[in-house]
């Protein structure tokens, strides 16, 4: 399932500069607010949803080369932070639900663990 | 020219770096060197039935309304759906046209044009000139085109440079040779977390390393600063030196140290205070992690003295930098 759809269907908000999202794959998903946890643990070019919303995790999407965060609950990233995103070429999503609601809905969506 | 792999479960480094590459791209062109210039344009006096007759001549799916050259409106196929359900093919265009559409500048970037596809949802924008006459019309499929037009004449530029420094230790000849650097890192500097570590793995990949193998180095460093960052008293220096068939790197600090170094490197054990943790970091995962990424890892510690990590990963033959036999366009999967 493409980035585009999954969007569409989480109805998430997109904080970053529009890329063609329907090109983009994501391989699979992580849920965790512990930084060094997500660098263990998610997939490559897999989704993260965390509640953390400061400038490091994009140091760490970009990184892993994570298709997007989605940062839960409306924590919202400062200026500064989408700017950095925008500049490492990091798409971050926002959502008002929950980290538990939003992998429930990715998972029923098709978007399994490996 | 290469085409990027289009795969649908996986995306290869390759094309992700295409796409990051276009993206680039579309902050570079401007409108006017993608869009169509030669544009159908359907005068005010026409009616529905001249339209669709133009549409079928022409093989295409909208096109302007204008007077004199000046814009006044857009017809597309969802107009001509209206009309057609209304059975109404002998009103007049301009009965049917959506007036005044969302344009675009010649001058403007390519992206301007890409966030309002997504966001108004159109399928062909107008494009003006600076005196705001018609000069041409953008579609999807022109940026489309344009882009890969663009990357072809940028894919030889870009792959010259990899050439360069992929092959770097080929001209230089010496008993052995190594590029060392160097990055300062500040204690507490949070904002600036990561920096090295994706400086780092940007210069390995230019020096023709696997992407697999940079991804590796960067995930360890990015451990190793952000421990310089959170855990030291006057933050420290991270050195990492490549050769052909190695990269060591060094992580060193003057204090405070660590008081177990044997428990420091166990999962879940964490010194981190209740306000680094809250920013997610002080899992306890960070000197595991290291050593899952590297082949060897070596860790010093004197209290009051400082800290010295040193990790080293080895590159078997074809997976050397700065080497001929250095691959680049492995595929590799998650």
């Amino acid at each position: 399932m493409n980035l585009d759809k999954i969007i569409r269907e989480l109805d998430l908000k997109l904080l970053t500069d529009p890329q063609d999202y329907s090109q983009i794959v994501p391989s699979g998903g992580y849920a965790s607010d512990l930084l060094s946890c997500v660098m263990a643990g998610a997939p490559h070019q897999g989704i993260w949803i965390t509640l953390q919303s400061h400038a490091n995790i994009v140091a760490v999407a970009a990184l892993l080369e994570l298709s997007a965060v989605i940062i839960t609950e409306s924590a919202m990233p400062e200026p500064a932070v989408i700017e950095k995103a925008n500049r490492e070429h990091v798409t971050l999503l926002s959502t008002s639900a929950t980290t538990y609601t939003i992998v429930g809905k990715l998972w029923a969506a098709g978007l399994a663990a490996k | 020219m290469e085409q990027p792999e289009r795969q649908t479960s996986v995306i290869t480094d390759k094309s992700v770096e295409y796409i990051t590459r276009s993206e680039e791209l579309a902050y570079e062109l401007k409108i006017d060197e993608v869009m169509t210039h030669k544009v159908k344009s359907i005068s005010a006096d026409m009616i529905m039935r001249d339209v669709v007759e133009m549409f079928r001549q022409a093989r295409i799916s909208g096109a302007p309304v204008t007077v004199g050259g000046e814009l006044i409106g857009i017809i597309s196929m969802e107009d001509l759906i209206r009309c057609l359900s209304h059975n109404d093919l002998d009103a007049a265009a301009t009965k049917y046209m959506t007036p005044k559409p969302i344009t675009v500048k010649t001058t403007d970037p390519v992206i301007e044009a890409l966030k309002l596809f997504v966001s108004s949802r159109v399928g062909r924008l107008p494009v003006l000139d600076s005196e705001g006459n018609l000069a041409g019309i953008l579609t999807k499929g022109d940026v489309s085109r344009g882009l890969l037009r663009a990357l072809q004449r940028t894919y030889q530029e870009e792959e010259l440079r990899r050439y360069r420094a992929s092959h770097l230790f080929e001209d230089i000849e010496s008993d052995r040779s190594s590029l060392i650097l160097r990055y300062n890192i500040k204690a507490r500097d949070f904002t600036n977390g990561g920096s090295a570590s994706s400086h780092i793995k940007r210069a390995l990949l230019r020096l023709g390393a696997n992407p697999q193998i940079a991804r590796r180095c960067g995930i360890a460093i990015y451990e190793a600063e952000m421990n310089l960052i959170i855990h030291t008293t006057n933050g420290g220096i991270i050195r990492v030196e490549i050769e052909p068939h190695q990269i060591t790197i060094d992580a060193n600090d003057d204090g405070p140290g660590i008081k177990d170094v044997e428990l420091a490197m166990k999962p879940g054990f964490s010194t981190a205070t209740e306000e680094i943790r809250e920013l997610g970091f002080g899992a306890g995962m960070g000197l595991p992690n290291i050593a899952r990424c590297v082949d060897n890892v070596k860790l010093e510690s004197t209290i009051g003295k400082g800290t010295k990590l040193k990790m080293k990963i080895f590159l078997e033959n074809e997976e050397a930098v700065g080497e001929s036999h250095s691959p680049n366009q492995e595929t590799i999967k998650a």
